[in-house]
């Protein structure tokens, strides 16, 4: 019997974030948060209440609000500025590449609302852009935990390493099933699901997906491992290629377009290592709309049930 | 740290080398932006050899119990070098590298190579006020009672980032921060007063709550002074230096023609011959 994971409880990643960032802020006073009028949202009213010269309130101007927490990196602070991810990438791209990725200053870009489970705001708000922007550029770090304890685990280790970080995480309450009290290692997969038939790389909210889905391929007989990409940038090369090398066939799981997302990493690190197939599954060049993120979950093919047909099709085209 | 105190005849002879150090770099990469670099000098020069409180020899990124300075504009790069070499920060050998491959002059300035005395990168336009005001309140909250400068092109103010950096600095009591701009009003095509429309900033930095001071840019007995007012403004203060583009060098002086061009071997020729080798050439 594989390994069950069990949800304590539906929970926002996004307080996760505040719940880390609260953690983080009374080992370490060099924190700040800087924020752009979504101090709620982002839920770092506790962190505001506590350490209210901590806290800096920047008003709805996202490209000075980088500019501040890189001035203010430069001096030993470790600022996170916080948005809704569209706001604090696409907005503000310039911005973090010249002040933040260029300059290597210690900034940690905390972006919230990210991906299509946004929901009812629609298109306009819902980024599925973001990894791809954050990663080319170089020196930056690219974080997406799964759920509530690995996004707090997350912001502490962020808070921790020395260098540009873009954490992103989401909006609505989903299972929280990784364990409390877990250390977070930047840049290491974790392997949740052992497997021998197809690898399912997942990242973000699609990470309990991926573990549905394999518990519901085992029943039909197909051993699917599950791994949770949580890092991004730098990609745990060794353990996608390790993993494949077995499996032979992949699947990738994000809440992201394909263009630039973790499906083309993993194709890109598969097909200069060890070449095997893989299904993305991911948005294929379009924007969102407005809906309950369940209902776009679904509608945009990015749950359970696709991971389960993205299996099937990799599994079937090995040895071709 | 050395002193500062420098007269305004010695501010002179270091403003005539600092041009033509620009000169000769410029020429000698073969591209580059003299004409703000020249507009600007003597506002460097002030601020390296007599405002800030700084120690080249000690530098270090986090600014910790000096000054600091971001050029915003950061195509005034020539100037900037000038006058980090000339107070000490490196070696005037290294100013005849600006632009070349793995050089620490970058086209625009960097951090990545490592330059002493460089705190942010620079280059895309509207910046560094924000960057400036980040360092502004990181010595509030560390009751660090030393200040930050920054230098901004007119044109530069078109950027609507320039804006929200006036409205946060004010907003959270950063008196710390004095902005200088280079108020020649010239960009790449043309006047700034044509380009943008913009005829008078001091109203409109008044408006945003800023400190402002109009000043000579290129006279020293107007800009010292103005620095003394903007350290007592008990607010974010803004020099608006007026001057010329291209000061110093008569063809050059007062068009946007010579915004981002290289002199020839016999235009750089003339221009020297119009600055007095004061300190030594590199």
């Amino acid at each position: 019997m594989k390994k069950e994971y069990i949800n304590s409880g539906n929970k926002d990643t996004r307080s996760g974030f505040g719940a880390g960032l609260y953690e983080a802020a009374s080992r370490n006073q060099e924190i700040i948060a800087l924020c752009a009028d979504l101090a709620g949202s982002l839920k770092m009213e506790k962190f505001a209440e506590a350490w209210p010269e901590r806290f800096i309130q920047c008003g709805i101007a996202e490209a000075n609000m980088i500019g501040v927490a890189a001035g203010a990196a430069l001096t030993g602070k470790i600022p996170f500025a916080g948005s809704f991810a569209e706001f604090i990438t696409g907005r503000v791209y310039d911005q973090i590449r010249q002040e933040v990725a260029y300059g290597n200053t210690n900034v940690k870009i905390a972006a919230s609302h990210a991906g299509i489970t946004l929901g009812e705001d629609g298109a306009t708000h819902q980024t599925m852009e973001d990894i791809a922007l954050m990663r080319v550029l170089p020196n930056m770090t690219v974080i997406n935990p799964c759920d509530y304890n690995q996004t707090k685990a997350a912001t502490i280790a962020a808070a921790e390493y020395d260098g540009p970080v873009y954490l992103r995480f989401g909006r609505p309450s989903v299972p929280n099933f990784t364990p409390e009290d877990q250390t977070f290692e930047i840049g290491k997969a974790l392997k949740l699901v052992e497997g021998s038939d197809v690898t399912i790389f997942a990242t973000g909210h699609l990470v309990w997906e991926a573990l549905q889905a394999a518990t519901e391929l085992e029943k039909e007989g197909i051993s699917a491992e599950v791994i949770d990409i949580h890092t991004i940038k730098p990609l745990d090369t060794e353990a996608v290629i390790a993993s494949v090398a077995r499996t032979g066939a992949a699947v990738s799981a994000e809440e992201h377009l394909i263009a630039g997302g973790l499906g083309e990493l993993i194709a890109g690190t598969l097909s200069r290592n060890n070449p095997a197939p893989l299904e993305i599954v991911a948005v294929d060049d379009k924007f969102g709309q407005s809906g309950s993120p369940a209902e776009l979950m679904k509608a945009y093919g990015l749950d359970a049930a696709h991971i389960i047909e993205a299996a099937k099709r990799a599994i079937g085209r090995k040895n071709r | 740290m050395s002193d500062m105190s420098t007269k305004t005849e010695e501010l002179q002879r270091i403003a005539s080398q600092v041009r033509r150090d620009i000169i000769r770099m410029v020429h000698s990469a073969k591209s580059g932006h003299p004409g703000g670099s020249l507009s600007s000098t003597e506002i460097m020069t002030s601020l390296y050899f007599n405002v800030m409180k700084h120690d080249p020899a000690n530098w270090k990124r986090d600014a910790k119990g000096y000054d600091a300075f971001i050029l915003s504009a950061g195509h005034l790069a020539p100037v900037y070098y000038s006058v980090l070499a000339r107070s000490g920060y490196f070696d005037i050998k290294e100013l005849g590298t600006l632009r070349q491959f793995g050089s620490r002059l970058q086209g625009h300035p960097c951090t990545e190579k490592g330059l002493p005395g460089v705190f942010q990168p620079s280059g895309s336009l509207g910046q560094g006020l924000s960057a400036a005001a980040g360092i502004a309140l990181a010595k509030k909250i560390d009751k660090d009672g030393n200040r930050v400068y920054v230098l901004l092109g007119d044109g530069e103010c078109e950027e609507g980032q320039i804006w929200e950096a006036a409205m946060f600095a004010v907003n959270h009591g950063l008196d710390n921060l004095i902005a200088v701009m280079d108020w020649n009003n010239q960009q790449i095509d043309g006047k700034v007063s044509d380009v943008a429309g913009i005829k008078d900033y001091e109203p409109i930095w008044k408006s945003f709550g800023w400190e402002t001071i109009v000043c000579d840019a290129h006279d020293f007995n107007s800009l010292l002074p103005a620095f003394e007012k903007a350290k007592k403004a008990g607010k974010p203060a803004i020099i608006l230096a007026k001057s010329n583009m291209g000061q110093g060098v008569d063809f050059m002086c007062g068009t946007h023609k010579w915004h981002g061009k290289a002199p020839s071997d016999e235009q750089a020729a003339a221009a020297l011959s119009q600055l007095e080798e004061t300190l030594g050439d590199y």
